[in-house]
């Protein structure tokens, strides 16, 4: 009988994987033995870093999109739907519109996150963002017509995509508005939810004293309540209210709703066990990537990492050996700390980062690595 | 033992830090003024970053309980 593995979610998590598993299990895919099916509701693969470039007219959000169809090993099932129910009783997945529910014998969720600027009044008005495609071409607009005032980026909520890429554009504003002679015009205020910059405590204190050198105004413990887009104010839980010339915001982040409804976990993220990924409250069931609560950035390098984890266990588990590979917590961030330097950090559950001093090799390497990314979601890299 | 009753509770036993104080604030964000929420957290960096949000926003952290394997902090909205 055929064994069907089914991956939800064509982001990098869910493609690395079809990929890996199309190669792992070649001879039981060419037998029939085993079925990989990978389902989006995109026909288009995301690489979302780079929006964060989008902004300041350095990259054009095609540059981040390729069909799945070609990304995609032949061997792997590609359907492009919206799953709207997981049952995980019976596994079978439901899909908009109806049709025939599917079957499955493995399943991996890899759903990512979605942003949900509403739980904010005033933020879809007033805030603008670079953790989408529209919003980072409408910033675009916005910046090359500021040319003076209060520049507030804010982070709302977390955990939310790229914990780095809140720092990453600060830096990177700072240096664009100086290079166009500009700098003195604008003021850059930086905010977030806790008592220190960054949510890693190590990445944190290496970044206070360079936004301090940069001239970075910082505002911890703001946690956004309201914005006011007329009087273009905004107000934090904690009392404070900070007025804009132009706000930027990491809005509050989200998981699909079918999660939650299928019992797997709140917000829309998958309990699992931190190191082997499995679904806490179903068996049979994997999550990866953002999709997956296990307190480890939100980042691609993770699900990447994920993904290879998650592809030896589905082996092992096709082959009826015990599931061996474990997840250690790696991740890999390279961080811009202008527009022409980056650090770059690694780590995992037992071992903090620390940040590499700042350079214009880290920098390219940046770049070479959002081109060489497509090796990567082909799962050759 | 306090005789508190919280109108939320949210576990937060096993996330890393900063996770239990977001999962607090986010539980504040969207509770009523007066209601109490109990956060539970193995996370001993929650014990000095809970009393400081809560005077930081100017809700009143109103008991900590020290619990075998972890601490349950009450915090009332302003």
């Amino acid at each position: 009988m055929t064994e069907r593995v089914v991956i939800v979610g064509g982001g990098t998590g869910g493609t690395v994987l079809a990929n890996d598993l199309a190669d792992r299990l070649e001879p039981e895919l060419d037998a029939g033995d085993v079925e990989v099916t990978l389902i989006n509701d995109d026909p288009d693969h995301v690489y979302k870093p780079i929006w964060l470039y989008v902004p300041f007219g350095q990259r054009e959000p095609a540059d981040g999109r390729r069909a799945l169809d070609e990304l995609v090993d032949d061997a792997v099932d590609l359907r492009i739907d919206r799953v709207t129910e997981i049952d995980t009783d019976s596994r079978r997945l439901r899909f908009d519109g109806g049709g025939p529910s599917m079957a499955y014998d493995h399943l991996v969720l890899a759903t990512g996150s979605t942003l949900e600027p509403d739980r904010v009044p005033g933020l879809a008005a007033g805030g603008h963002d670079y953790y989408s495609e529209s919003g980072a071409t409408a910033l675009r607009e916005e910046l090359l017509s500021f040319t003076e005032g209060e520049l507030v980026l804010s982070v709302v909520g977390t955990p939310h995509m790229c914990p780095a890429a809140p720092l990453e554009f600060v830096f990177m504003a700072d240096d664009w508005f100086r290079e166009r002679g500009l700098r003195e015009d604008v003021d850059i205020t930086y905010t977030y939810p806790i008592q220190r910059v960054h949510g890693n405590p190590h990445i944190a204190e290496w970044a206070r004293p360079i936004m301090e050198e940069r001239d970075i105004n910082v505002e911890t413990f703001f946690n956004a309540e309201s914005v006011d887009p007329d009087a273009e104010t905004v107000t934090s839980m904690e009392g404070t209210e900070l007025d804009y010339g132009l706000l930027v915001t990491i809005p509050p982040h989200g998981g699909v709703d079918l999660i939650e409804a299928a019992g797997l976990g709140d917000d829309g993220w998958v309990d699992v066990d931190k190191h082997t990924l499995e679904a806490e409250a179903a068996e049979n069931v994997y999550a990866l990537g953002d999709t997956a609560d296990t307190g480890v950035p939100n980042a691609g390098s993770v699900a990447h990492y994920q993904a290879g984890v998650v592809g030896r266990r589905l082996a092992s588990e096709v082959r009826g050996r015990p599931a061996t590979a474990t997840y250690d917590g790696k991740t890999l961030c390279f961080v811009e700390t202008g527009t022409d330097a980056a650090s770059f950090v690694e780590f995992d559950y037992e071992t903090p980062p620390s940040p590499a001093p700042p350079s214009e090799k880290l920098h390219w390497s940046k770049l070479a690595y959002n081109e060489s990314y497509w090796l990567t979601a082909r799962g050759l890299l | 033992m306090t005789d508190i009753e919280p109108q939320e509770t949210v576990d937060a036993r096993g996330a890393a830090c900063p996770g239990p104080l977001m999962d607090l604030i986010g539980a504040i964000r969207s509770a009523e003024s007066g209601d109490v929420v109990r956060l539970l957290s193995d996370n001993d960096q929650s014990l000095t970053d809970v009393p400081e949000w809560a005077e930081e926003a100017g809700n009143e952290l109103l008991a900590v309980e020290e619990r075998d394997d972890h601490n349950a902090f009450y915090v009332e909205k302003a």
